[in-house]
């Protein structure tokens, strides 16, 4: 027999008992559903995190004080200084711009409206190393941080809070901290993970920060963002970053008291934990692939038992063994095949609402089926049905015609 | 008309139900040529059937003999044995052993689905059913034919594949006897237009006294040697 009619009378066989197939098939599409909606879903995640973890600039390095590995020495402040001597081109050869930065989260208010949220006090190179846009007004300048002016930029969240709008607030006025500062700019917003965002943050010049806001203390910077000259060169500005430091903090080698954290050590662990998440998710969701497997070799037993003279028939009838065991294994690889595609399309389903209901509570993150997960359960699907087809088939392969035929 | 198509020698089936040995049949031996019409008798459990079952090559002796057209059936495998079954023999069940959900023509054909026929089945299998007098009935399922119909639908099955035997295992004995008569007519006509080797185990004297010889069976054995 060949395949083409083999399929045929197995669709017919399965077409005569319905309800019964119909079960069966359920069974895979609610396994072969969970796993791409599981693995859409971890997917999504992992490309959500990646973006915005991306979106906050390019080949950056984190510099801050403090290290776990130094217990014995007080660590010194990482300065105004520091980032200075950063830009040095002989000894850094690999950076291509240094943004230091103070940071805190103070209460801003404007009217009636107020909002706590973080305040950053950047310099005017924030703007290129951070990949910050405005939609409307101007950056703080290299003048705004000479004059420590009052000025602000306003990311979009905020904006929204205090003013119910995200445009032409350029000149309103807002209070930090009980101090007036008028608004500059806007930031664009970039929606994705709280992670770095940009829209719900309030961006001064750093030394207005460090005078009126913080600690009072014009030398120390909370943290250095180093944006290195390529993704090639990031380990090698992290060296050298850590050279000039060592240096000038005056501590031997093994005695850091600084960390450096590049933006890619963020993103490969991200990466990871998401990954893990992933396969985790998918593995809760190829049990229950496994589940309708079982079910398939329950029913295609049950069949087996049921048919046992039909068997015995088709082997009086000169039947050999590799065409019963045929017959029976494309029936259950179709009962999960044909669950396979429809939970394929289960799975785009709870993909979707998900989708949905991410972007209704506001953090939109975009469950992502990709091919390979679809062939993947496409593949396993039938596999599970080809294997769980397997002992079924063989017994009604291995059936004797007379014992078959005496069958009640 | 002296070729032997079946040489049987000292031919055994035993079965073991717990410590009884039950001699299905105790050692057989015979020949049937070619283009005969043979008969077996024998009371119930003489073991009619299980002969019968050996000589379709439906199950393996214990021990002994079967030379079937020049080959020893016990030397072949599982998969050669099927081959046989579906080139060399026609085999027509007591109980008709039609596929319920299928149509007469599907169920004729199923032989040859099993031989690899593709293009010719349709035409052969609606032939086969013409030739037993079914051409009318072509798309009927079992349930909507009579006893007699579906007796004849298994004729043609087991002609389909033009096997140089036919067996049949007590074929009139689920029929009224005027279904089982032209059941009868069928496969002596079958011998004279085709000369196909004809092979009946039947109760009915009347039945066995239209065969050109009787094999009597009693307790596994044969009662009187063959002619
Ligand atoms: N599968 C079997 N297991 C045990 N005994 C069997 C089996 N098949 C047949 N027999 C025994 O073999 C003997 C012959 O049976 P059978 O060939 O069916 O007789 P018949 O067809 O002549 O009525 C009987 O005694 C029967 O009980
Ligand atoms: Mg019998």
């Amino acid at each position: 027999m060949n395949i083409g009619q083999a399929i045929i009378e197995a669709l017919e066989t399965l077409n005569s008992n319905r309800l019964r197939s119909t079960l069966t098939i359920l069974g895979i599409v609610i396994g072969v559903g969970a796993v791409i909606a599981m693995l859409a879903i971890g997917t999504g995640a992992q490309n959500s995190i990646t973006g915005s973890i991306n979106g906050i600039g390019s080949n950056l390095l984190f510099v801050y004080k403090g290290n776990s590995v130094d217990s014995n020495h007080v660590p010194k402040s990482v300065t105004t200084a520091d980032a200075d001597a950063l830009l040095d081109q002989t000894q850094a050869p690999s950076v291509l711009a240094v943004a230091p930065m103070v940071s805190g989260s103070l209460e801003v208010t404007a009217g009636k409206e107020k909002t706590t949220t973080t305040i950053d006090g950047v310099t005017a190179d924030y703007e290129t190393v951070r990949n910050a846009a405005l939609s409307e007004g101007t950056f703080i300048t290299a003048d705004n941080l000479l004059e420590r002016a009052s000025v602000a930029i306003i990311g979009t969240d905020v904006a929204n809070k205090l003013f119910s709008r995200t445009d032409g607030l350029v000149g309103e006025s807002i209070r930090i901290n009980g101090l007036p500062f008028k608004v500059i700019g806007v930031l664009e917003k970039k929606g994705g993970s709280s992670f770095g965002s940009q829209d719900n943050v309030v961006l001064v010049p750093m030394t207005t920060g460090q005078l009126r806001l913080f600690h009072g203390d014009m030398n120390n910077v909370d943290m250095i963002v180093v944006q290195a000259a390529s993704a090639s060169s990031t380990s090698q500005a992290s060296d050298e970053v850590a050279n000039i430091l060592r240096v000038r903090h005056r501590t031997g080698a093994g005695q850091d008291d600084f960390t450096i954290i590049s933006q890619q050590d963020i993103a490969d662990t991200a990466q990871s934990i998401t990954g893990v998440l992933t396969i985790f998710l998918g593995g809760i969701a190829g049990i229950s692939l496994l589940v309708g497997g079982i079910g398939i070799m329950n029913i295609m037993l049950v069949s087996v038992t049921e048919r046992t003279r039909e068997i015995g028939l088709r082997k009086a009838l000169g039947a050999r063994k590799k065409d019963i065991s045929t017959q029976f294994l494309t029936e259950s690889a179709l009962l999960s095949m044909i669950g396979g595609v429809i939970g394929i399309g289960l799975g785009w389903l709870i993909s979707f609402a998900i989708g949905k209901i991410a972007a209704a509570s506001g953090t939109p993150f975009t469950p992502t089926i990709g091919l390979s997960s679809v062939l993947l359960a496409t593949l396993f699907s039938t596999a599970v049905g080809l294997f769980f087809g397997i002992y079924p088939a063989n017994r009604a392969a291995s059936l004797e015609p007379v014992e078959a035929l005496r069958h009640e | 008309m002296n070729e032997a198509v079946i040489q049987v020698n000292d031919l055994k089936k035993i079965y073991h139900i717990g410590n009884i040995e039950v001699k299905a049949l105790a050692g057989v031996t015979f020949n049937i040529f070619k283009g005969e019409v043979v008969s077996i008798m024998g009371p119930s459990g003489s073991g009619k059937s299980t002969l019968m079952n050996l000589l379709g090559c439906l199950d393996r002796p214990t021990s002994g003999s079967y030379i079937l057209d020049g080959e020893e059936v016990a030397s072949l495998d599982d998969d050669e044995l099927a081959t046989i079954r579906n080139r060399k023999v026609g085999f027509v069940f007591q109980s008709f052993n039609l596929l319920p959900r299928q149509t007469a023509l599907a169920n004729v054909e199923l032989p040859m689905r099993y031989a690899g026929v593709t293009t010719e089945r349709v035409a052969r299998a609606k032939a086969s059913l013409e030739s037993v007098g079914l051409g009318d009935r072509v798309y009927h399922k079992p349930t909507e034919l009579s006893g007699g119909q579906q007796q004849r639908v298994a004729v043609a099955r087991a002609l389909v594949n033009n096997p140089a035997i036919l067996m049949a295992d007590e074929p009139t004995g689920n029929l009224d006897s005027k279904a089982g008569k032209e059941i009868m007519e069928l496969l002596l006509n079958l011998n004279r237009t085709k000369g196909a080797t004809l092979i009946i185990v039947t109760h009915d004297p009347a039945i066995a006294a239209q065969t050109q010889r009787v094999i009597r069976l009693r307790d596994g054995l044969i009662e009187e040697p063959a002619s």
